[in-house]
């Protein structure tokens, strides 16, 4: 074993790129269920966003148009989970689970005239003086600018959940539904526009796997990335920033377990290959264990207004 | 505007016209669908819905097929629906499935080549504690320490899989198979397949063992004081404490019992229809069994129905693609709309319609 | 009515002068894939055979498939109503569906099924494969040649006799140009999932590979090793020219058409027989794709010539002297392995690290 092959600068460098679509996908689920609803279907909107964005990207040439596309098509399909659960009252579990079942479905039929071809990606952005700095320079300062974006998403979800009004009614409205509707606030609307919103992050999300991280399309591509999400924002108990500690934590014991194997570390490869899923529950074990966890009140109940 | 307001009392008519409004609304998209993808959409429909069970060609086949198809579903479905009436969110069953089976599938093989009646009713005794231990993992996590059971029921699937393709091509490996991964086919070992009852029906122990279990949940559900426990804690959490339920029982037996069926339904898998452990021979039953759940609608006969409209579109979607050639992804799109117009549909069971002036909601 | 009236007089016809109007008759093939067709590896090269199939044969053949086919009960479900259409041969692409072959076999004894990948056969049940490890050794030997840091990763799929015979022919070739080479392996437990392969692939060249092989089938690695600058790879499955002539120098890649023609052909000239075939580089099973210009010119011709030796028979790409990795000898100067041992092989040949994972 030879763990010294292992280069703690590039680790932490491409632990940064593979979490970000969790991370993207994990803040706009945070706040979907900020406002009090949840929404199981965050893969779903992920591969979707991963083909729209993929076809967009490639037929303009403009992984930056992609990325904008990829948001609205997973906005879109939130949209229909909005009015099942909001306007229709359907549950939020099966509606969710059914928005992943038709997200692939919808995804692969889309995809198919896309199958094999090589897209547009974006190109590094280093950060002037800081991506000359040694070590940090190359570890924090020269990626994408979607692993800026998604850091500042989170400074920005963080902000707004804080110190806004808007932060405030939504949080209320996830807290309680009923006290925030007496309170004359239009619940049906604020979850909608919390569901869009965390639609688009998923969209998003999706279009950096199938534009930046590797970069292609093909059918099921997200792999599973939608349910990690998930997990990250009960992991994080609904913090923006622990999302980002959840999502690179994960991210971090993904890539590695890849290097520990890589260098041949004397471990079996299916313990490794368990660990972030093991290591995922045991953190969810131990903030569960602190009490607290912070889930808004109204999570994942149906509101309906009756005068 | 139009308004919803709820009903004094849910809508007899509707609880049965619903599911038939879906399907019918189903094949109305999906044969625009279809048309779109260049198929002729009446054809499409007639052979998802008809073929299977009346066509001339395929029906004598197809028609057992629904119930190997749509046991595994019932049995998994009947187990997590206990525990989403109780607001248990069990999404896991995938892995409590792959568990069960592994486990009942190595009891077999630990005989091999021994023949004894004892053998079979071993290996479901084996399955079923090995998917029920696999979901305490959760229960005794969230009695224990409140951890969400929805994400660590869903975790332990990657880890299942994990062990799974560790079994597959390490304990559980074939020792004549020369060197590939996956286990020793339990059909052709009599002790341990799980065959069928009467031939041709169909009717393996499985689907048996998914009738025993519907009729099982009706009777709890609707005649025993746990059952109303477990939907009291599911409508009433508070009330059901102040009537003396006790949450950690509710949670370890509706966790106990989808695990324990799930578990089962993985070992008559292996033993029966799939017949051995490979690295990838769970196909998501557990996964679907969550949308039979809820097309059922949580009620025992309810999931029996949906069980078999599952089974009958999967069957059906087959049949589709194979003389039409719809790809696999419309099939899988046409079923989650039948959920979505479900769901979507439901609603007029607790609510009507009503046009007011006052903007609403 | 009438038409209905005619079919039915037909077919008593048929009847009575025994099957010989049949001759006129459409041959149905059908072929069950395990994954989606558009996967751009596996299923994609079978699926490239199926319509080349029908390039070949035009109206005389009616073809149909199955994508995305689980293995184990939905797959025996699958192929028997495929047999219940009326297909007259059909092709079960995955090791996974040997059990279900041979038992719907069974059932329809004058159906023929080739089942790639497997072992069992039946008077109606053929088996093929291709020798996949012909090409690991051209591989092998250019990978061994360009590698500067003299590190090569390799992400395989699952421990399975393939993959390890794909791992040793690769390593033995390698070694023999250049004797410090070391290999760094990953088993990424998946045939396909892009953004694992990426993230395995981030690592092998973060900890100094330079070149690196696949054994799963996205192009995810050759992006990986576009981005890096240089690193060499190869394309699997299929060609993945897009990403040549750098990174991809060259590939393997799965070439079924001929033999799909000819067994169709078979079959319509009533001449089919249960055969077990393992075709390599020689019979155009396995073929080379283009050797690009980043790969030095006297490389290059050592590696054609390989190609040759390995298609005309004249060299084995497992010829002794071969230890296995505990120091034991396998093969003895000059002796090359035999098909049983190949078919199972489970260990890995003397001087590769770490084990097998079981």
């Amino acid at each position: 074993m030879d763990l010294s092959s292992i280069n703690p600068i590039l680790l932490i460098a491409s632990l940064m790129v593979s979490a970000t679509p969790i991370l993207l996908a994990a803040l706009g689920e945070l706040v979907v269920e900020k406002s009090g609803v949840l929404n199981l279907g965050v893969e779903g909107m992920m591969i979707t966003g991963a083909i729209c964005g993929f076809a967009i990207g490639v037929n303009t040439g403009s992984p930056v148009l992609g990325f904008m596309f990829a948001a609205i098509c997973g906005a879109l399909l939130s949209l229909a989970f909005g009015i099942l659960t909001q306007y229709l009252l359907s549950n939020q579990v099966a509606t969710g689970l059914g928005l992943t079942l038709v997200g692939l479905g919808l995804s692969s039929l889309i995809g198919k005239p896309y199958e094999g071809i090589k897209s547009p990606t974006l190109q590094k952005m280093e950060i002037p003086i800081l991506s000359d700095l040694p070590i940090v320079g190359r570890m924090l300062f020269s990626h994408d600018p979607m692993v800026y974006f998604s850091i500042a998403l989170v400074a920005v979800v963080w902000a707004v959940l804080k110190y806004t009004r808007a932060g405030l009614i939504l949080r209320a409205v996830g807290e309680s539904h009923d006290a925030a509707h007496a309170l004359g606030y239009k619940v049906v609307r604020i979850r909608i526009m919390a569901i869009l919103f965390g639609g688009a992050c998923a969209g998003l999300a999706g279009a950096y796997i199938s534009l930046v991280r590797v970069p292609q399309w093909t059918e099921g591509m997200t792999a599973g990335a939608g349910w990690i999400a998930l997990a990250i924002v009960v992991f994080a108990s609904w913090k923006p920033w622990r999302i980002l500690i959840g999502a690179y934590l994960f991210g971090g014991v993904t890539v590695l377990q890849l290097n520990l194997q890589a260098a041949g570390a004397k471990v079996p490869v299916e313990v490794l290959s368990m660990s972030p899923y093991l290591i995922t529950i045991l953190v969810l074990v131990i903030i569960s264990a602190r009490g607290n966890h912070g889930a808004p009140a109204a999570l994942g109940k149906i509101f309906h207004a009756s005068r | 505007m139009i308004r919803l307001e709820k009903r004094a009392q849910p809508s007899k008519l509707w609880t049965l016209a619903t599911p038939f409004v879906a399907v019918v609304l189903t094949m109305i998209v999906g044969g625009i669908m279809f048309a779109m993808l260049g198929s002729d959409p009446f054809e499409a429909i007639r052979i998802i819905f008809w073929d299977p069970l009346f066509s001339e060609q395929f029906a004598a086949y197809s028609r057992p097929q629904l119930l190997v198809k749509a046991g595994p579903l019932i049995l998994i479905a009947i187990g997590i629906s206990m525990g989403f009436k109780a607001g248990i969110w069990n999404i896991g069953a995938e892995g409590q499935y792959i568990i069960g089976a592994i486990c009942g599938a190595g009891m077999g093989l630990a005989f091999y080549p021994a023949e004894s009646f004892i053998i079979f009713p071993l290996m479901i005794l084996a399955g079923a504690l090995g998917g029920w231990a696999w979901a305490m993992i959760p229960a005794v996590l969230k009695v224990r320490f409140g951890t969400n059971e929805i994400l660590v029921s869903l975790m332990l699937v990657y880890v299942a899989e994990a062990f799974l393709a560790s079994v597959s091509s390490g304990l559980l490996k074939n020792p004549d198979g020369m060197g590939f991964p996956g286990s020793r086919n339990l059909q052709q070992y009599p002790a341990a397949a799980n065959l069928e009852i009467f031939q041709g029906s169909g009717m393996h122990w499985g689907v048996l063992t998914a009738f025993l279990a519907v009729i099982f949940a009706y009777v709890l559900l609707s005649r025993h004081m746990l059952g109303f426990q477990i939907r009291l804690t599911g409508e009433a959490p508070r009330a059901a404490k102040f009537a003396g339920v006790n949450p950690a029982r509710i949670v370890f037996l509706c966790l106990g019992m989808a695990g324990a069926l799930a578990g089962m339904a993985g070992m008559f898998e292996v033993a029966g229809p799939a017949g051995q452990i490979t690295i990838d021979f769970n196909s998501g039953y557990g996964f679907t069994a969550i949308i039979v759940a809820f097309l059922g609608r949580l009620h025992p006969v309810g999931i029996l129905l949906a069980g078999l409209l599952m089974a009958l579109t999967y069957i059906g979607g087959e049949l589709a693609s194979l003389m039409l050639g719809i790809p696999g992804a419309a099939i899988q799109l046409f079923q989650g709309m039948l959920l979505f117009f479900l769901l979507a549909t439901d609603v007029f069971i607790n609510f009507r319609i009503r046009l007011s002036k006052t903007e609403a909601v | 009515m009438k038409r209905r009236t005619l079919l039915a007089s037909a077919a008593a016809l048929t009847l009575a002068f025994g099957g010989a109007a049949f001759a006129e008759d459409k041959t149905k093939v059908g072929f069950v894939f395990v994954g989606p067709v558009g996967d751009g590896g596996w299923t994609y090269e079978h699926n490239k055979g199926r319509l080349a199939v029908e390039a070949h044969f035009g109206d005389k053949v009616e073809t149909v498939f199955q994508e995305s086919v689980p293995e184990g009960a939905d797959s025996e479900r699958v192929m028997t109503q495929m047999a219940l259409s009326g297909a007259d041969l059909i092709f079960t692409t995955s090791f996974g569906y040997m059990d279900p072959t041979i038992n719907v076999a069974a059932k329809f004894p004058d159906v023929k099924f080739e089942h790639a990948t497997g072992y069992k056969q039946a008077d109606n049940v053929s088996v093929y494969s291709a020798r996949f490890y012909e090409g690991r050794a051209i591989q092998g030997h250019i990978a061994g040649k360009m590698t500067k840091t003299n590190k090569i990763g390799y992400i395989a799929s699952f421990p399975i006799p393939e993959v390890i015979r794909g791992i040793n022919s690769a390593y033995i070739h390698a070694k023999k140009v250049n004797p410090d080479v070391e290999f760094s392996i990953i088993w990424a437990y998946t045939w396909f999932d892009p953004a694992k392969e990426a993230d395995a692939a981030q690592a092998l060249i973060e900890q100094g590979a330079d070149v690196i092989l696949q054994h799963t089938d996205s192009t995810a690695p050759q992006a990986a090793a576009e981005a890096a600058g240089n690193v060499v790879t190869f394309g699997q499955a299929s060609d993945m020219a897009e990403f040549g002539p750098f990174p991809r120098v060259s590939s393997i890649i799965d070439d079924w058409a001929p033999y799909y023609i000819d067994r169709v052909q078979a079959v319509m000239d009533g001449t089919w027989t249960s055969t077990s075939t393992w075709d390599g580089i020689g019979a155009g099973m396995v073929a080379i794709g283009e050797i690009s210009d980043a790969v030095p010119a006297d490389v290059k011709a050592e590696a054609l010539a390989m190609q040759d030796a390995l298609a005309d028979g004249s060299y084995h790409a497992f010829t002794g002297p071969i230890n296995k990795q505990d120091g034991t000898v396998w093969l003895a100067e000059g002796e090359t392995a035999d098909d049983g041992t190949l078919a199972g092989m489970s260990f890995y040949v003397e001087g590769l690290t770490g084990e097998i994972p079981n």
